[in-house]
Order: structure tokens, then C-alpha cells, then sequence
């Protein structure tokens, strides 16, 4: 018995909606399995990890702000994989963009009035560009794999970190612990709708969905998908791989900037050797999820963001590791592409060619 | 001193060696595999599991070794049968890993490790100075360089060998020609993911026996650049293997050697390095060319 | 290789009378299929022994799938192959070549990165030892006439060399039949010659071939015997010594071939539109070829058509021309204005089309819609594609409709993805995209490769109607019988170097293939 791929004409329309959602089904039934093997009741451990965290309010807005920086970082991935610029340093561009928009608050601390927020926010876009720049700038300069460097700096930008707040940027009234001072009010992102989720979200739905009609409906949009699939035919058309590449890094990290920004100055409040639970990486599993687009990235955000709160909630409530959160998010990302292969593939079995010498091959 | 410096970078050198030689035939077959780190990590914690229940060094790292393989027949899976997009896989193989063995170690952490015994080589390890270092070492380090040797021969000494780097070469080709791509992939895959298990059981039963989460802390990624930076040949990887084995350490030994620099600075050396080899050798056009296997990352579909 | 006795082939070859005693390769029934596709439908096909056996057809038809069953590359899917009396299974490559059945692939099977000993042995069951092997190697290459250096890295030597890699390597097997699959598409007519010497002999000594083909002529030639598949199944059997092309033709495509029209009144040559000057470029990568002075004048209402083996710089030219290979400003003059570094866009702005050699990959997203590959190139022409930043999707949409109106691209459904069409329709869509705009000039590559007849007839009507109505056209093409049929002037392109242009009417097959090898072959015989 054989399994045999056969090519599909054009991609299958159906399977691109489906394959997401038959990838998460696959998924709970693996997370039911891990259950059972946990010594959990499976459908209690389903209930406890997907459903509960919708149920209430504080473990609903504490999805909603983890699904947050996802939903962001993703959508600036989603342009960068589109393009064939497979950057997986997010992680440290968030870190590096976080660190830049806090400069005011932990070396200005006095500069405290309306522009402070703004400057910040604008300051970890600029950093988090700038770390991504620098996988970018030696790919198109010396044609270096952007997946090695990008992830070696990561590593990187956490040691930076964990430097500064140790060192040079340790709150001189913090008792020794490595920490920065706490922002002041001024440096705080502030929470809107009624305290159920902070300014970060409405900004970053705001840019998902611009993203979304510049990928489907512009010129820019119709560049990326080009490059992506054929780059001699985006040569062909005009287009430059180079600048792409520079703009789709520059894009992605700065969108992890603001996200790490926003993350620090809304619910950290201070900077720590550790303000990301995997964010950078997690985001490449809602890119993948989301199909490379914003609008279901904003879905993919939310399912992965529930993981996390979910992790939590088993841990309390029934006694399971929470790192039962990345075995499952590393589950659903190894579904999503193998369902993806149905969009482009019909999957046969074939049996093997029985002894007959004329070679019928019979078809299960 | 020296001789304890010497030590530092074999130890160091060995996990990322075993890791490199084993992705390098991998990428000779033409397939990408970047989850290196997920299954060194998983050869870790599973090596350290078995040793620590079975109270067997040795059946540590024969986990270790089922465990590499494991993770890599799901890549295999994924890749060669479905036809995935291998970058993403090979992420979502380091994902799961890192996932996967942080929930299996947490029962782990802070236990007492088991080593593995030094071989005591008669004689030769008696010699003043050379021999405690180079004739007293773990089972795993002389394993490394006869995987090298092995590889070597191999790959350049006989016909298997020969049918691996065209299916490299050329797929297309290799597959007129009446050669099973998928098989001899797969296989290749296979034994990249023993090699990344054995480094993996080496850091956990050796290097440091003991179980720390993300213990391996890019190493499998700096294998990676390693294959890269020997441009495929099997002798190189050991230089490769052993510079930034030496780079890894100078953290270690800064302090003896007087150096006023901020720790993390030094132990983002190797990652620094790492960038900085890679761009080297990319920047040299003819040699990226050259050696690179054609078909690397390139998925294939026989038609039957 | 360098100079060849141009010796006469013996087309004398005596009529076979098919017996049936002497079959050596016997498939009855043969089908194949491909999802919904039936590639070969019931296929019947004799091959006697030493025999020169004609595979006719066009592309598509079916010749390469039937071919590959018989080598064990593909499984069919009922009928049976009987060989030397014994019905056989033919499993897979290793059991083709164990019966005696070896295989010259049209797109080589291989192997850039090893030299030639390697690749050979990578076909033989048992090399046995490598230095033993290199010395068989040798005999045997200059034995019959086809000099190897068996230590030479594949990626170094050009295709008339590589295509001797692949025979060698059936002759070393002692081969009963000989499977050629289009064999002269890559050579030179002075290589081609020599490659009908080898078959000759190889015949005569009780070897047997199956040539494909779809080069009337040749097949006239040199074989015994013809079978002629249309749309897999086989339509015919003769003698084409006593057949002519005409009716090999109308055989193969099953009615009336229209000949293209190429005597129109010609306008009076305008000025000069394309000009390059002295273009040079150095080689982009280590397999790439390098350009050397190549001068050339593209004036208004002439076709001009570059001839020249693969591997000759053909693609370089091209995107030198295109502008997707930048060089310095004055190499190159569109209307007198320099602009050798200027962007294709700059270049299309003045009114300039341009068609690749790949049109899946290059000239089109393989999963883009037709509408959106029309965006492709037509971005920034003047077109209304793009509003503000804004693709309209509206407008490209009727252009589809227009184009694949004016240029008969059939297709299954509204609007498909480029992949999902055929090689020819593809074509004629990636034209008609083109000459839609009216350009003033167009370059083309390779216009109707691997393009069935009908569409590469309205494909060469449409590049002669172009130039009639005082557009400046270039053609880069290996196939001389299209140049032959279109250009009003020939130059050849061998080695990154370009021949004089000269009248069509003055030059010959003899003269372009002396001007292809001229400088081309520095793989000399092996001493």
C-alpha cells in the first residue's frame, strides 16, 4: 500500500477554508489523547483548555490580550513568508523593539506629558525595523540564508536584554532585583472599552485589516504574492526582490516592535530579562494557521492566544504540566501543513502491482 | 590549564559535531531539515529519562538515538510523503520539541544526572599531558570522529554514497535512472535524526549530566550554519565543529584570563560568530554555488 | 569534436520487409493515464531488430509517456509489452536495461556536480572498478566516433558533449534497442550528422532504435520505419522513405497543415528601433555565459532571427535586452534613447514587449489567474490595470477576455490558472498578451518550444503580421525550420558571440551550423 499525490489542476478553494479547520480538529484529538495519557478525563481536559477560558471575563480579556501581540506579529510574518523571506527572528525583534520603546521611560523618566506614548511606540517600530534590517541588509547584500541570522539574533537580543536590566538599566530603587524602574502613567498604555482590553488591540485589529486590503487589493499586495511564488517573473514584471525583502523585514519588524512595545508599556509596565512567553514564535504558527492572511490571522491569533490561557487553566484546575500549551501549538502547526497539502494535492492509495505480469495496478 | 581549556572545547565541540555531520548528509540528499534543535532537545531529555529509570548510561543514549530518529520519520512524513513546505516543518519539528521536552522534563529537573563513563583507554591515556585529554574521554566524543570518517568514506568511497549526492544533485535525474528518491531520503533523514538524538544524550549525559529546559540553547541552529560552513565535506565540519567549540567557552574561562567584559556579551559570541561565517561564506558566490547540493529543499513528486 | 567530414548519410537503406521474425520489441494495447487524462490509448507498436523505428508526433501526443513504459519509468495501466518472443514486465529502469533496452533522455538525466565516470556508473548495474570503467569509457566514446574525457565535470561541458554522456552510457550496456528522445533539438547539423553515422552503424550491427521525433526531414532520412501517434493513439505506420514531409505532417496533426504566409508585400524597412552596441556582460554566475560585443540593428518591418544551440548565451541576450539584466547605458537604444541600464518597465513604457523562454515561472505565475498574470506586465503601460495603488480587477478581466478571443487560447473554465492550460494555449496567451499592446518591438524566446503545430503556426502568422505592420521583431530560437519560415534576416549566437546578420534568402542549414560550432567546442577529441 502506497500513498500516491496527485496534482490538482488549480488550487482547490474548498480545501484552502478547510484545511485550517480540519488541522485544529486533528489537534483537540491529539490534546484529547495527551489527556488520556495524563491520566485526565479527555473531554473534561478539551473543556478545561478551549471552552473554559471563553466562559469567563478576566480569562476572556486575558486571551484577548495575549492574542494581541500574535495577531500583530503574525500579520507582519504572513507578509514576510508570502514573499519568500522566511524571517523567524520575530522573537528578537520584539525584544529589541520593546527595549527601544522603553528609552524614554527608563533613561527620561522626568518626560512625562501627552507625546511620551506616542515616542515610544514610534521608537520600538524603529528598533524593531531596525533589528530586522539587519538579517535583511545581509541577504540582499551577500545573499546570506535570513533563516540562521535572524534566529541567531534572537539569542542575541535576549542577552541584550538581560544585560541592560541588569546592568545599566536596573531600577536604582528596585532592592537589586533585575528590573527597570516602573513606568510612570504618562508611559502607560492605556486600557479602552472599559478596561477590557488595553489601546493595543483596536491598533492592532486597525492594522490587520489594512494589511489585509493591501495585500488583496493594491499593487504592493500583488508584488508580495508574485515574488513569493515566482521570482523571475516578479524580475520579469519589474519588480525588485531586493527592496522586498528589505521592506517585508522592515514591516515584520516593526510590527513586532510596536507589539513588544505595547506589551511592556500595557501590561508589564517595566522591563524584565523576560517579557515574551515565545510570542515571536508562537506568531509563526498563527501566520501559518491564518493562511498568510491577516483576516484569518486574526482568528489563528485568537485560537493560539486560548492555548496559552488554556495551558494555565489545566495546570490549576486538573494537575497537567501547562508546557502542555507548546505541545499542542507544535501539533497544530505540524496539522496545518499537512492539511495544506490538500489544497494542491488528491491523496490516492495505491496497492502494490499484483502478480500480474501485464501490470494492472488496481486502485483502492 | 591548558589542558583543562583543551577539554572545555572538545566537550563543547563534540554535541555540535555529531548534530552537523548527521544534517550534512541529510542536506547531501537534498533535504532540508532545520529541526535539529527540536531533536537534539528531545535526545536530551528522553537520554536523561531512560538513564535515570534504567540507571543505564548506555540505554540513555540508545533512547536518545530512538528518540532523534522518532522526531525526524514525523519530519520525514511530513515532507517527503506529503509533500510539506520543508522550512516550515522542520520549524514545527523544533516547535514540538522544545515543547515536548519541556513537558517531559519537568518531572526531571533539578535530579541528579547520570554520566557516562569515560573510556580509559590502557596506556595510551597515560601519557603525561596528551593522554587524559585525547584518550580519556566520553564513549560519544570517539563515536563523533568516526562518524566523520565514516560519512566521509561513505559519501566519496562508495556506490550508495555516490547514489545519495545525485539524488542531491539531481532528482529528477537520480529518478530516470531507476533510484528511489523518497527511500534514500528518507533514510538520510533518518540517520541525521540518530546523529542529532546522540548529541542531544551526549549534553544531557555528559556535557552537563543533569536536565535543564532548552538545555540546548541553539546549538542544533549553529549545527545547521556548521554544514554550511564546511560547504558539505565531512573533514570540515570538524574544524568547524571545534572553533566554535572554542568560541563557546571563552565565556567559561573569561574570568581565569582577566577579560572585564559583561558576561552575556561573551555568551553571545557564538552567535555572533555564527552570523559572521555564514556571510563569509556566502559572500563567496563560486564556492555557495559549487558546493551547494542543487536540489537542496526542493520537494519532489515522482510521477508513477 | 571541431571539424566533421561532412560525409553523405546512407539514406539508402533497404526497405524493411516487416516479417514478424525478426521482432525484438512487441507492445500491444498499451494504455497510460494521468488522472483524467489518457496519455496513450491502446497502443500498438513492433520494433524489429536492427531496426531505425520512427516515434511521430506532436507535442503532446503521447511519445515520451509510451517511450518511458518501455524503459520502466512508468507503470501502465493495461496492455502488454512482449520482448524477443517472452512477455515481460518491465518494473523499473534497472529491468529495462537488464532486457537490453537503454534510454538517451530529451532533458538529460544527469548530474551537474559529477564528472563523467560518475554519471555513468550511476547507470550501469555493476561499474565494477572506477578506473577500469574510465578506460571503457574511453574506448568506447572514440570507437564509435563520440570522444569523452571521463574526468570532466558535467556542469563544464555543453549539451552536444552531455548528450554523448548519455549514449555512451547505453552503449557501454551492450544495448538491443536504443530509445532517442528528440535527440537533435540540441545539436548542431554538423553534431546531427554524426549522431546519424552512430545510429547507422549501431543499426547494422543488429541494435535496434526508436527515435522520436518531430523533424519530418530527419526522419526521412535515416529511418526504416514510422509509427505516428496523434492524441495517444496511434493513427498510422508507413515508410517515410516514400512518404514526403507534407504528408508525414498532415499525418501527424490529422488534416491540412497551414503553411504561414510569410510573402506578404513587404513594407519598406524603417528605421532602426533596437540597436545594440557592443553589448558585453560578464558571466552572473559560474554556469552562466558571458556576452562579447554582440552588435546588432533591429529595424522597423523586419524580422530578425538569432539561431543558436542552447546553452549559447540565448537567455543573457535576453534579459540584457529586457533590462531584467542591467548593463551600461549605451549597449543598448530603444528609438536612439540609451538604455542599457534602464528597468523593463522604463523599456515597455516605449512601447517594447518582451516574451521568455519559460512561460511558466517567467513570462507567468503558474498559480495566478490569467487576468492577473495579464497585470503582470502590463502594470505600468498605460493599461488602466492600476488606480491609485489599486488593481483593478475589472479591467484586467476584460483584457483577458479580449486577448484569449483574438488569440484562440482554449481553456476549461473562465479565467483559470496559468498552470492549468496547455503548453500551446499557454503560448498564445503569453503572446497575445504581448502583441495586444501593438508594440513597436518585440523580442521573443524560444517562441513555439514544446508548442503544439496549430498553435505555433497562428504564433508565427502572428509575429510576420506584427513586423508586416511595421514593428521591429527579434527572434531567438534553436528551431531552424521556424527561422527559416519567418526571418527576413539570420545571425547566430554561439558562445556569447553573435554572427553577422545576413539576408534569409542567402543563408543555408550548412552555413548556420558551421557559424554554431564556430568557437563553440573546445571539449577536443581526446588524443
Amino acid at each position: 500500500m502506497r500513498i500516491e499525490l496527485v496534482k490538482r489542476k488549480e488550487h482547490s478553494e474548498l480545501m484552502s477554508l478547510m484545511s485550517p479547520l480540519i488541522a485544529v480538529g486533528l489537534t483537540a484529538l491529539s490534546a484529547a489523547i495527551i489527556f488520556a495519557i495524563s491520566g485526565v478525563n479527555p473531554a473534561l481536559g478539551l473543556y478545561k483548555f478551549f471552552i473554559e477560558p471563553l466562559t469567563e471575563q478576566w480569562s476572556l480579556e486575558a486571551t484577548i490580550e495575549k492574542a494581541t501581540p500574535l495577531i500583530l506579529i503574525g500579520c507582519g510574518l504572513a507578509v514576510c513568508y508570502l514573499s519568500n523571506n522566511w524571517n523567524i527572528g520575530a522573537e528578537g525583534q520584539f525584544v529589541v523593539g520593546a527595549m527601544f520603546g522603553s528609552i524614554l521611560p527608563v533613561v527620561f523618566p522626568s518626560f512625562e506629558n501627552s507625546l511620551t506614548l506616542p515616542l515610544m511606540l514610534i521608537s520600538g517600530v524603529i528598533g524593531g525595523a531596525l533589528w530586522a534590517m539587519i538579517p535583511a541588509l545581509l541577504k540582499t547584500r551577500f545573499n546570506t540564508n535570513e533563516i540562521l541570522t535572524s534566529l541567531m539574533l534572537v539569542y542575541v537580543a535576549g542577552l541584550l536584554l538581560d544585560y541592560l536590566v541588569r546592568g545599566p538599566w536596573r531600577d536604582p530603587d528596585g532592592f537589586n532585583f533585575p528590573e527597570s524602574r516602573i513606568f510612570s502613567d504618562a508611559a502607560t498604555l492605556p486600557d479602552v472599552f472599559g478596561g477590557m482590553m488595553s489601546l493595543a488591540t483596536p491598533i492592532t485589529i486597525i492594522i490587520a485589516l489594512v494589511l489585509a486590503l493591501v495585500l488583496a487589493k493594491t499593487i504592493k499586495g500583488f508584488e508580495i504574492r508574485v515574488m513569493g511564488e515566482s521570482p523571475r517573473a516578479g524580475s520579469f514584471a519589474g519588480f525588485s526582490a531586493k527592496r522586498l525583502t528589505i521592506f517585508s523585514f522592515a514591516l515584520a519588524g516593526g510590527l513586532a516592535g510596536l507589539a513588544g512595545t505595547m506589551v511592556v508599556s500595557g501590561s508589564l509596565n517595566q522591563l524584565l530579562p523576560s517579557i515574551s512567553p515565545g510570542y515571536g514564535f508562537t506568531a509563526i504558527i498563527v501566520a501559518f494557521l491564518g493562511r498568510l492572511n491577516p483576516i484569518g490571522i486574526i482568528i489563528a491569533g485568537f485560537v493560539l492566544a486560548l492555548s496559552y490561557i488554556g495551558g494555565e487553566g489545566v495546570q490549576s484546575g486538573l494537575g497537567v504540566s501547562n508546557k502542555i500549551a507548546s505541545v499542542i501549538q507544535g501539533l497544530l502547526l505540524f496539522y496545518v501543513l499537512a492539511c495544506d497539502t490538500l489544497i494542491l494535492y488528491r491523496i490516492r492509495m495505491v496497492s502494490r502491482r499484483a502478480a500480474n505480469p501485464a501490470g494492472e495496478v488496481s486502485h483502492v | 590549564m591548558f589542558e583543562a581549556v583543551l577539554l572545555t572545547v572538545i566537550t563543547a565541540a563534540t554535541p555540535l559535531l555529531i548534530a552537523a555531520i548527521g544534517e550534512l548528509v541529510v542536506e547531501r540528499s537534498g533535504v532540508l531539515n532545520l529541526g535539529v534543535e527540536g531533536m537534539m532537545i528531545m535526545g536530551a531529555v528522553i537520554g536523561f529519562a531512560v538513564a535515570n529509570q534504567t540507571g543505564s548510561g548506555t540505554l540513555g543514549v540508545i533512547g536518545a538515538i530512538a528518540a532523534g530518529m522518532a522526531m525526524s520519520a514525523l519530519f520525514g512524513f511530513l515532507v517527503l510523503v506529503l509533500v510539506a513546505n520543508q522550512v516550515a516543518t522542520g520549524l514545527a519539528l523544533t516547535i514540538l520539541g522544545l515543547g515536548l521536552s519541556g513537558m517531559i522534563g519537568e518531572a526531571y529537573i533539578g535530579v541528579p544526572g547520570l554520566r557516562i563513563p569515560e573510556l580509559y583507554i590502557p596506556i595510551l591515556s597515560d601519557i603525561p599531558f596528551i593522554g587524559p585529554v585525547f584518550f580519556q574521554q566520553d564513549a560519544i566524543v570517539y563515536i563523533g570522529f568516526a562518524l566523520v570518517i565514516g560519512v566521509a568514506y561513505f559519501l566519496f568511497g562508495t556506490r550508495a554514497g555516490l547514489i545519495l549526492r545525485s539524488v542531491g544533485d539531481n532528482h529528477g535525474s537520480a529518478h530516470a535512472l531507476g533510484y528511489s528518491v523518497l527511500k534514500i531520503r528518507f533514510m538520510a533523514v533518518l540517520f541525521g535524526g540518530a546523529c542529532a538524538g546522540l548529541a542531544g544524550a551526549y549534553m544531557s549525559l555528559a556535557y552537563t549530566p543533569q536536565w535543564v529546559e532548552n538545555m540546548t540553547a541553539g546549538r542544533g541552529w549553529i549545527a545547521l550554519a556548521l554544514v554550511v560552513f564546511a560547504s558539505w565535506l565531512p573533514f570540515r565540519v570538524i574544524i568547524g565543529a571545534y572553533l566554535f567549540g572554542a568560541v563557546s567557552v571563552l565565556n567559561l574561562h573569561a574570568q581565569a584570563i582577566g577579560l572585564g567584559v559583561p558576561s552575556q556579551f561573551l555568551s553571545s559570541l557564538p552567535y555572533l560568530a555564527t552570523i559572521g561565517v555564514l556571510v563569509l561564506i556566502s559572500a563567496n558566490r563560486r564556492l555557495t554555488l559549487v558546493n551547494t547540493p542543487a536540489c537542496l529543499g526542493k520537494p519532489f513528486v515522482p510521477d508513477r | 569534436m571541431g571539424t566533421e567530414n561532412h560525409s553523405e548519410v546512407d539514406t539508402a537503406a533497404a526497405p524493411f520487409a516487416r516479417s514478424g521474425k525478426d521482432k525484438l520489441l512487441d507492445a500491444q494495447g498499451l494504455t497510460k493515464r494521468f488522472g483524467d487524462i489518457l496519455a496513450n490509448d491502446a497502443v500498438d507498436l513492433t520494433i524489429n531488430k536492427g531496426e531505425i523505428h520512427a516515434l511521430l508526433g506532436e507535442n503532446g501526443a503521447g511519445k515520451s509517456t509510451l517511450v518511458k513504459m518501455f524503459y520502466g519509468s512508468l507503470e501502465p495501466d493495461g496492455g502488454e509489452i512482449w520482448w524477443d518472443g517472452q512477455k515481460v514486465a518491465i518494473d523499473n529502469p534497472a529491468a529495462a536495461r537488464e532486457l537490453g533496452i537503454g534510454m538517451v533522455f530529451q532533458h538529460f538525466s544527469l548530474f551537474e556536480a559529477l564528472n563523467v565516470v560518475e554519471n555513468i556508473a550511476l547507470a550501469l548495474p555493476n561499474p565494477g572498478n572506477m578506473k577500469d570503467l574510465a578506460k571503457r569509457i574511453e574506448t568506447v566514446s572514440r570507437e564509435y566516433g563520440l570522444p569523452l574525457n571521463p574526468s570532466d565535470i558535467v556542469a563544464d561541458l555543453p549539451v552536444g558533449i552531455r548528450q554523448r554522456i548519455e549514449i555512451v552510457r547505453c552503449l557501454l550496456q551492450e544495448p538491443r534497442l536504443i530509445i532517442m528522445d528528440e535527440p537533435t533539438s540540441v545539436l548542431t547539423p554538423q553534431e546531427a550528422d554524426q549522431l546519424f553515422l552512430t545510429l547507422q552503424r549501431l543499426a547494422s550491427e543488429g541494435c535496434a532504435v526508436l527515435y522520436i521525433s518531430h523533424r519530418l526531414e530527419e526522419v526521412q532520412r535515416i529511418c526504416h520505419h514510422a509509427t505516428i501517434l496523434r492524441h495517444g493513439q496511434v493513427v498510422n505506420e508507413c515508410d517515410p522513405t516514400k512518404e514526403t514531409p507534407a504528408t508525414l505532417a498532415s499525418m501527424m496533426v490529422g488534416a491540412e497543415v497551414i503553411a504561414v504566409n510569410a510573402a506578404a508585400q513587404k513594407p519598406a524597412i524603417g528605421d532602426v528601433r533596437l540597436g545594440l552596441n557592443r553589448l558585453s556582460a560578464p558571466a552572473a554566475t559560474p554556469f552562466a555565459t558571458a556576452l562579447n560585443n554582440i552588435s546588432l540593428e533591429l529595424r522597423a518591418g523586419e524580422v530578425v532571427a538569432i539561431a543558436g544551440v542552447a546553452g549559447n548565451g540565448q537567455g543573457e541576450l535576453f534579459d540584457a535586452i529586457s533590462g531584467e539584466m542591467r548593463v551600461a547605458p549605451d549597449m543598448i537604444r530603444l528609438d536612439g534613447a540609451p538604455c542599457g541600464a534602464k528597468g523593463i518597465n522604463w523599456r515597455r513604457k516605449k512601447n517594447a514587449a518582451f516574451v521568455p523562454e519559460e512561460r511558466l515561472g517567467h513570462g507567468a505565475v503558474p498559480g495566478m489567474k490569467l487576468s492577473q498574470n495579464i497585470v503582470l506586465t502590463r502594470h505600468s503601460t498605460g493599461d488602466k490595470l492600476v488606480n491609485g495603488g489599486m488593481v483593478s480587477t475589472a479591467n484586467a478581466g476584460e483584457m483577458e477576455q479580449r486577448i484569449k478571443k483574438a488569440f484562440d487560447v482554449r481553456m476549461s473554465h473562465d479565467d483559470p490558472e496559468a498552470r492549468s492550460l496547455s503548453g500551446g494555449n499557454l503560448q498564445k496567451f503569453v503572446v497575445g498578451r504581448e502583441l495586444d499592446r501593438q508594440p513597436g518591438v518585440l523580442v521573443i524566446n524560444q517562441p513555439t518550444w514544446g508548442v503544439d503545430a496549430g498553435a505555433a503556426a497562428l504564433i508565427r502568422q502572428a509575429i510576420i503580421d506584427l513586423a508586416r505592420s511595421g514593428s521591429a521583431v527579434l527572434v531567438i530560437s534553436q528551431d531552424l525550420d521556424e527561422i527559416f519560415e519567418i526571418a527576413d534576416k539570420i545571425a547566430v549566437i554561439s558562445r556569447g558571440y553573435l554572427s553577422e546578420p545576413e539576408p534569409a534568402a542567402d543563408m543555408t542549414r550548412e552555413r548556420v551550423g558551421l557559424l554554431m560550432a564556430g568557437g563553440a567546442e573546445t571539449q577536443g577529441e581526446v588524443a
